[in-house]
């Protein structure tokens, strides 16, 4: 049995008298590719919110590696090693491709460099510099980014902003990777691009991926497990197929 | 070796031509000065010149690159010019040497600015937009009245600060200027001034990056506020007495037109436009006397509104673009940066169409397409029986 990366326990967040979301539970196990799926208003980025830090979770606990998260801020979660992406993409608008990635790397421990040493450029600031712009180089070799490395990063197009987006997550060193839509507004060549750039992301840095999605073929051709949700609650839980094969997930997005 | 390698790749001309130009004209204008061929006023205006820039770059900082309306910069500014004085009164008489006394005084305003500086933002800085403004308009205005009221600093008189001599003050501003360029500069350029930048693109995304917002917050704003403290000191060694009238919240907002007017993150900008500014309005200050005088603010007024027409009006275009900055340092280094994406330069109404349209229109592509379209329904029968 592989190792749990995350575990979330009876999960519910309620705004005033909306439960948003209730009595979730699931198990990213390592190396994973897990989808989360439902339809509109279902409670999908709700969840994402509250493993990054931005809701405080009312009821239950999430943890990463065994340790409790809930509580934390938005950096601290990212420090332990949840990084994620963003339903519409939030990409430092004004600046190249390369120094979004080079953001990304910001917190990385070989990368240190007190502001003092930065404003009267010592040794330390050239070489924590020079390093971050190669490790860089690296990451958007891996996104095929390399080529648009110093062009503004709002100019780039739809499809390579997403990975451009996955990519400044990456940096970060994550363990998990929170996707949230990470196909949307895609052609299906870039689609399944981007399926294979996810397989290979997980088995090149060795983490786990936890991903929203509304393109079924998606997320069954590349999900080991789902769970579906559906006005805040879980309605099925297992691999695409039979999960997405329920007759309660059936109704919930056919109706009747 | 490799140091002295790095610095010497990043110290080529093309990055930091304003060093240079600065450093020529302040050694055009000592030489001049040396001479005695400059005039008394020339030279206070250069003095004037030098704290301006200082408040102008250390504002840009707040309002350019962390993207926070800050109302207040004139606060720092008195704070530094009060306490950085008050002490050089004292030091003057222990120091023999006038500029060690000034260069003492300037870290005392210096530190007791950023003192304040973090007083202040650490409440503030949980603001935004326009509460953060209207706290830190407060502070600055809160910050002179007391020193009005405070009796060591001379109270409702001013505190009398010992002048030096304009012919060597200036040269003394613009070397600080240069440092506080070449600190701000480097601050920017680092992962410190991206994640700055990154903070002021998109707050939510540099929080998931995992930036500490607030730690990086409160570090510009206090480096902001040790620049404007450091240029209260040059201040009040080149007017006596230093009054608490003059850090009003007009001068806050002259500050903040020398940043908007030359280009919000820009700090070459914010140097032409402070310099631009206090030169104009010396000007109108020497030449318009009696009835005329009163005309000064409106006409400083009108020549603020032709400059930010002409810098964003689509109608000055043209123009601009003929005439722009960056054109010239373009000339300047005839090479482009290798891998730079630039516009497609192409212009399409010009390339001639060698394809028909009106043939390729005409012809009816209806029979054509028919069959496909049929086969596929017939596939579609043949699943369903």
């Amino acid at each position: 049995m592989a190792d749990v990366v995350l575990k979330i326990e009876d999960l519910g967040i309620s705004f005033g008298g909306l439960h948003a979301v209730e009595h979730l539970n699931l198990e990213v196990k390592e190396k994973q590719i897990y989808g989360l799926v439902g339809p509109n208003g279902a409670g999908k980025t709700t969840v994402f919110n509250m493993l990054t830090g931005v809701y405080q979770p009312t009821t239950g606990t999430f943890s990463l590696y065994g340790e409790t998260l809930n509580g934390k801020t938005q950096e601290a979660i990212n420090h332990k090693g949840i990084a994620r992406t963003f339903q519409n993409i939030r990409l430092f608008t004004n600046m190249s491709v390369i120094r979004n990635v080079m953001v990304g790397l910001h917190n990385q421990p070989e990368f240190k460099c007190d502001p003092f040493s930065s404003m009267l450029r010592l040794p330390k600031y050239y070489k924590t510099e020079n390093a971050m712009r190669a490790r860089a180089k690296e990451i958007l070799d891996i996104f095929g980014l390399l080529e648009e490395r110093n062009s503004l990063s709002s100019n780039l197009p739809y499809g390579k902003q997403r990975k451009l987006e996955i990519a400044r997550a990456m940096a970060t060193n994550p363990k998990l990777l929170l996707l949230d839509e990470p196909a949307a507004g895609m052609n299906p060549n870039e689609t399944a691009e981007l399926m294979d750039i996810i397989r290979f992301i997980r088995d090149e840095f060795n983490i786990s991926v936890l991903l929203i999605e509304h393109d079924m073929k998606f997320v069954s051709g590349l999900c080991d497990e789902i769970t579906v949700l559906n006005f805040g609650t879980t309605l099925a839980q297992g691999d695409a197929q039979t999960a997405l094969n329920d007759p309660e997930v059936i109704r919930a997005y056919i109706g009747g | 070796m490799e140091y002295i390698k790095n610095i010497k790749k990043s110290y080529k001309l093309k990055y930091n031509i304003t060093y240079y130009i600065i450093i020529a004209i302040v050694a055009v204008m000592s030489v001049m000065s040396l001479t005695g061929d400059l005039k008394r006023s020339t030279m206070g205006l250069l003095a004037r010149i030098a704290y301006s820039i200082i408040m102008a770059l250390s504002l840009n900082l707040v309002v350019g690159f962390l993207g926070e309306l800050s109302l207040g910069h004139g606060g720092f500014m008195c704070v530094g010019a009060y306490i950085g004085c008050f002490c050089a009164n004292y030091l003057h008489n222990v120091i023999g040497s006038p500029l060690l006394v000034l260069i003492i005084a300037m870290v005392i305003g210096g530190i007791s600015a950023a003192f304040f500086g973090f007083i202040i933002g650490l409440p503030a800085l949980r603001l935004k937009g326009d509460y953060l403004a209207i706290v830190t308009l407060a502070f600055g205005e809160i910050v002179r009245n007391i020193f009005k009221n405070l009796p060591w600093f001379g109270g409702a008189m001013g505190l009398s600060t010992v002048t030096y001599s304009s012919n060597s003050l200036f040269i003394v501003g613009f070397v600080v200027v240069l440092l506080v360029l070449f600190l701000s500069q480097n601050l920017i350029r680092s992962k410190h001034g991206r994640a700055v930048t990154a903070i002021r693109d998109n707050e939510i995304a540099a929080k998931a990056m995992g930036i500490n917002v607030t730690f990086y917050k409160l570090l510009i704003f206090v480096i902001s506020a040790a620049f404007a403290g450091v240029a209260g000191v040059i201040y009040g060694h080149f007017t006596t007495p230093v009054m608490y009238s003059f850090f009003s919240y007009n001068y806050s907002i002259e500050v903040l037109v020398m940043v908007v007017l030359g280009g919000m993150a820009s700090l070459n900008g914010s140097i032409i436009a402070a310099t631009l500014i206090t030169v104009v309005n010396f000007l109108l200050q020497d030449n318009l006397s009696g009835d005329l005088a009163a005309l000064r603010l409106l006409i400083y007024a009108l020549i603020l509104i032709v400059v930010v027409l002409f810098n964003n009006s689509p109608a000055f275009k043209p123009i601009r673009e003929k005439y722009s900055f960056h054109k010239l340092l373009e000339k300047l280094s005839s090479h482009r940066k290798p891998g730079t994406v630039t516009d497609d330069k192409a212009d399409w109404n010009k390339i001639e169409s060698k394809i028909p349209m009106d043939e390729v229109l005409s012809v009816d592509f209806r029979t054509e397409e028919a069959t496909p379209a049929s086969d596929f329904t017939e596939k579609e029968d043949n699943d369903n029986g």
